[in-house]
């Protein structure tokens, strides 16, 4: 069985807890208005790699996990290629490396609960609050990704939810309670993180030659991040 | 004797013989909780520190150096006692008589002082000139037995940086004795030394020894002279901790005093220096607050101590350093921790005081180094990049549990172990020499003896190898004989009376070579092998460029095909090494560190088969090349730490410099990070690395706009510099290096 990969990353320390080898899988079926990786979109592009490829260049980072690091999947959309993921990710158990699984939640139930069941971390997007602005802004169904993550609740897999903070979108006080109360309803969340908007992507979408949908808007300063976190800290409290 | 000076002191074997490892393992208290109990700056301490900060504006404004005496040759006795302020100084000395004036040191070489003294607009005295025509220097004796070969070598830079014009510096006196026993008891014990000596058949190496024995207990005789100007009594040893730091600091700057060595390292002193710390907090002789301010007064004194350099001496060596190194932390043969609370009282002067350069503090690193000292240095990392790490776990089978560092890297039995010191042979050039027939690729003239050049259009591994075989085996030998003759004639006329005087009389040495240009060569033979590499010859037949088509493996990619060229390049030079004797028996060591030469090796070679174009700088030391690195930051460690330190015992140093961001989302995550990366580089046998958690826009926004940033330290290869202290051309040679930035 081989896997679309669209790049490796040896150090990843912002993608999950501890040092992680991070591997973004290519194809996505959003299209999500501040995507930072246009080019893992399609499907059909990125380089094949067997499980057993990927396990050789993750060993080689084994001293680097400590206790609390180890894989991070990410993408693209990791669950469009769940019976890879979930291959890959039993041997990694086997290795006893950690697994994380950065999603966002959409796709096949059944392949996902495939994969959560190998999975010790799930940091899943909740990109918008409302199911209007789902499909507006990402082309995507939210009913989908509740579904998911009450999956996630179901097997009892720790989890994280991360939301993009895009000021005048979604910077909103309101929005973010909402955020919140959502991700309240999950016993199993550990965390709520949010998310800067950030437009280092631009020169990617001229290179592709896409407009990028948020082109007008405002990068995210840290200030707001620090402000709303507070709120999320008191809703969650 | 020692009734009072060693009161509640553990006995043991210290008490019988000179064994400073002894006192300190019966002694210390390890310690393994956090930085909490660490106090802030006396008003005091910060009197002082206004004052030094002032001075060092002035030097800076004076273009580098305040004043010269042009008129005193630098040794123990000659200035009178200097003070930065007199009254409330706790521990005193200075270099000369002013803080930040800078002695005359003639022994190494008296052209390097007069040019040197010129470069400032000050002129050596006739005074100095006079004495100095009836008197051998070093540089004089060297130039007087060099042959034309290491002439020629020299000249073309394919080795570079031989200590033959000033002194050769990297030997650590241990100026612990002073404190612990006294100079009187040394004095004695090497009396007894030479008596034995003086038994024996009188061949030219006994005869020698007898005569350094000589200078030696003359030295130390000065070294009491010396601390009784400034008012102290030395012949005993020290009673309080106060006085233990004034002892061991008198012995340290008597040895500068006395040298200018290219790396005077302080050695391992603040665990020793914990045992008296303790002993008085215990019996409320001293307040925590009072300790600190010791240590930083004793810090401030290291942040003062200069040498009078040559502008080309500091194109090698950028900023000015001293290579004041302090090894902190570490593990003990027992299993038990030696981070003890003035482990973190000497670091904690990096806040108190400021960022600096000096003295450069080192952290042996052991993976079972308390957690919360591990917290606490990356902490120290991340806030001033000031510190580097070498691995203890690989160091203390080979060395102990009582080694210092020499320079950036090199590891050493304190008081048993020396070392001759000396440059680097440039591989890269030795690449292009091999297939120029010995032909320099810049000037065209002949170096090395004469071969068939290569010939042929593009470049065959199996060819190429061959022809480096035969030029390696003349640069070794060589080198090694220019390092015989340099150290032959520096025992001859500079030797070191106060440092060797805290050795033991029977100490092991070592000859310490090195290398530049390691992942230029191993990318070179890379490209020959992988990709297609056509050379460009001029009218003369000379190669000086190549035509690379497609793709080859570069070092820094965790790929096997050319980490293991490198290594075997490594290990062929060594090997090649060895095949020559050294002088004194020493035993041959190797180092892949460049210090700041990397540029300077740069200009001084031709385009390279890996694409670099002639002229432009190495990597530092054991680093990948420049934004070569395609596998990230940990791929990058990874090839480094393949490269072999039973080969390379002098050290292979690796600076490491990455984004904070990409640490993790906050401190805490970003300090947890931090240590797991030196874990997992320890793990895997790698030696050293120089952390620096910066931004490019951090570095842009200094060199453009200096006033924002005075204090801006970074680590380059082996030591910390002031960013501003670089020439402008230093500092985007920096901004040119990877930032790895997981993003």
């Amino acid at each position: 069985m081989k896997g679309r990969i669209h790049s490796l990353q040896s150090l990843g320390a912002v993608d999950g807890p501890g040092i992680r080898y991070v591997i973004f899988m290519q194809g996505c079926t959003l299209r999500c208005a501040y995507c930072h990786n246009p080019d893992t979109w399609a499907v059909t592009s990125g380089e094949e790699y067997s499980v057993d490829e990927l396990l050789t260049k993750i060993l080689r980072y084994k001293p680097y996990f400590a206790v609390n690091g180890g894989v991070t999947v990410s993408g693209g959309e990791p669950l469009l290629q769940w019976a890879f993921i979930a291959e890959l990710f039993r041997r990694l158990h086997e290795e006893g490396i950690h697994t994380c699984l950065d999603t966002a939640g959409v796709g096949d139930l059944d392949g996902a609960r495939e994969v959560l069941l190998l999975t010790d971390l799930v940091m899943c997007d909740l990109k918008f609050s409302n199911e209007a602005d789902y499909l507006h802004y990402c082309q995507g169904n939210m009913n989908t990704v509740i579904s998911f993550l009450k999956l996630t609740e179901a097997l009892g897999i720790p989890l994280w939810i991360r939301h993009v903070v895009v000021p005048k979108l979604t910077d909103s006080k309101e929005n973010i309670l909402t955020i919140s109360s959502i991700a309240a309803q999950f016993p199993n969340l550990q965390k709520l993180q949010l998310l800067p908007f950030k437009k280092a992507c631009i020169s990617k979408y001229n290179a592709m030659g896409i407009h990028f949908p948020l082109s007008d808007y405002d990068e995210c300063p840290d200030s707001s991040i620090e402000r709303l976190s507070k709120v999320v800290t008191s809703a969650l409290a | 004797m020692n009734n009072q000076a060693w009161e509640n002191f553990n006995s043991g074997n210290w008490q019988e013989e000179i064994d400073v490892r002894n006192f300190i393992l019966t002694n210390y208290t390890p310690y393994e909780g956090n930085e909490e109990f660490l106090s802030t700056p006396t008003e005091r301490t910060k009197m002082l520190l206004k004052k030094l900060n002032h001075l060092l504006e002035l030097e800076k404004e004076f273009g580098g150096v305040l004043d010269i005496d042009t008129q005193t040759v630098s040794s123990l006795k000659n200035y009178n006692p200097g003070y930065l302020n007199k009254e409330i100084e706790i521990i005193v000395g200075l270099q000369t008589d002013r803080p930040l004036k800078r002695g005359v040191n003639p022994f190494g070489g008296v052209n390097m002082t007069r040019k040197a003294c010129e470069a400032y607009g000050y002129k050596l005295s006739d005074k100095i000139e006079n004495e100095f025509r009836y008197r051998t220097t070093h540089n004089e004796g060297v130039f007087r037995v060099y042959n034309d070969q290491i002439k020629a070598a020299r000249h073309s830079g394919i080795i570079t940086g031989l200590p033959d014009a000033y002194g050769r510096g990297r030997i650590i006196g241990d100026y612990r004795r002073v404190a612990l026993y006294g100079v009187d008891k040394l004095i004695a014990e090497k009396e007894k030394d030479k008596t034995l000596v003086g038994d024996r058949n009188m061949d030219a190496d006994n005869i020698r020894l007898l005569e350094e024995l000589y200078q030696q207990i003359t030295f130390l005789g000065y070294l009491k002279d010396m601390a009784f100007m400034y008012g102290y009594d030395i012949s005993k040893p020290a009673s309080t901790a106060r006085e233990a730091v004034q002892w061991l600091y008198f012995a340290y700057l008597a040895a500068i005093k006395e040298q200018n060595g290219a790396a005077m390292s302080l050695g391992r002193v603040s665990t020793f220096l914990d045992i008296y710390f303790e002993r008085d907090l215990k019996t409320g002789v001293i307040t925590e607050q009072q300790a600190q301010e010791i240590f930083d007064d004793f810090v401030m004194k290291l942040r003062m101590a200069r040498q009078l350099r040559t502008p080309g001496y500091n194109e090698l060596f950028a900023g000015d350093p001293m290579w004041i190194t302090e090894a902190i932390g570490g593990m003990a043969e027992d299993g038990r921790t030696l981070v003890t609370k003035s482990s973190f009282r000497i670091l904690h002067t990096l806040y108190n005081l400021g960022p600096s350069a000096e003295p450069n503090l080192t952290i042996l690193w052991s993976n079972r180094l308390p957690q919360s000292f591990k917290r606490y240095i990356a902490k120290v990392s991340c806030d001033t990049a000031a510190i580097q790490y070498e691995n203890d776990d690989l160091m203390r089978p080979e060395f102990g549990d009582d080694y210092a560092i020499a320079c950036c890297v090199s590891a050493m039995k304190i008081g048993k172990d020396m070392q001759f010191f000396g440059a680097r042979a440039n591989l890269a050039k030795l690449l292009l020499m091999s297939l120029n027939g010995g032909r320099d690729e810049i000037s065209g003239q002949q170096v090395a003896p004469l071969h068939a050049p290569y010939e042929g259009e593009y470049l065959e591994y199996d060819r190429v190898l061959p022809l480096i075989n035969i030029y390696r085996e003349w640069l070794a030998k060589t080198y090694v004989n220019a390092m015989n003759i340099i150290h032959y004639m520096h025992d001859k006329y500079a030797y070191e009376k106060t440092q060797m005087a805290l050795h033991d009389t029977t100490v092991h040495r070592f000859m310490a070579f090195g290398i530049a240009g390691m992942s230029v060569l191993a990318d070179s033979l890379s490209a020959i092998k992988y990709a297609k590499v056509k050379c460009i010859r001029d009218e003369t037949g000379l190669i000086r460029d190549f035509e690379i088509s497609g793709e080859y493996p570069a070092f820094g990619n965790d790929d096997d095909r050319v980490d293991a060229i490198a290594k075997e390049q490594i290990s062929l030079f060594f090997e090649e090494l060895k095949k020559t004797p050294t002088y004194k028996n020493a035993e041959h060591t190797l180092s892949i560190l460049t210090i700041t030469s990397n540029v300077v090796y740069g200009r001084m070679t031709g385009t390279t088969p890996d694409g670099r174009k002639a002229g432009e700088p190495f990597a530092p030391g054991a680093n990948p090349m420049h934004n070569r690195e395609k596998n990230g930051a940990l791929a990058s460690l990874n090839s480094v730490a393949k490269l072999p330190y039973n080969l390379c015992k002098d050290g292979i140093s690796n600076t490491f410099t990455i984004v904070p961001q990409a640490l993790g989302h906050n401190k805490e995550e970003q300090y947890a990070n931090l240590t797991a990366i030196l874990d997992g580089y320890f793990m895997q046998k790698a030696h050293h690395i120089n952390v620096n958690v910066l931004n490019k826009e951090t570095l842009m926004d200094a060199y453009n706009n200096p006033d924002k940033y005075p204090n801006l330290t970074i680590r380059v290869s082996g030591y910390a510099v002031n960013f501003h202290r670089l020439s402008k051309k230093q500092q985007l040679e920096v901004i040119s290096r990877t930032f790895h930035e997981a993003l």
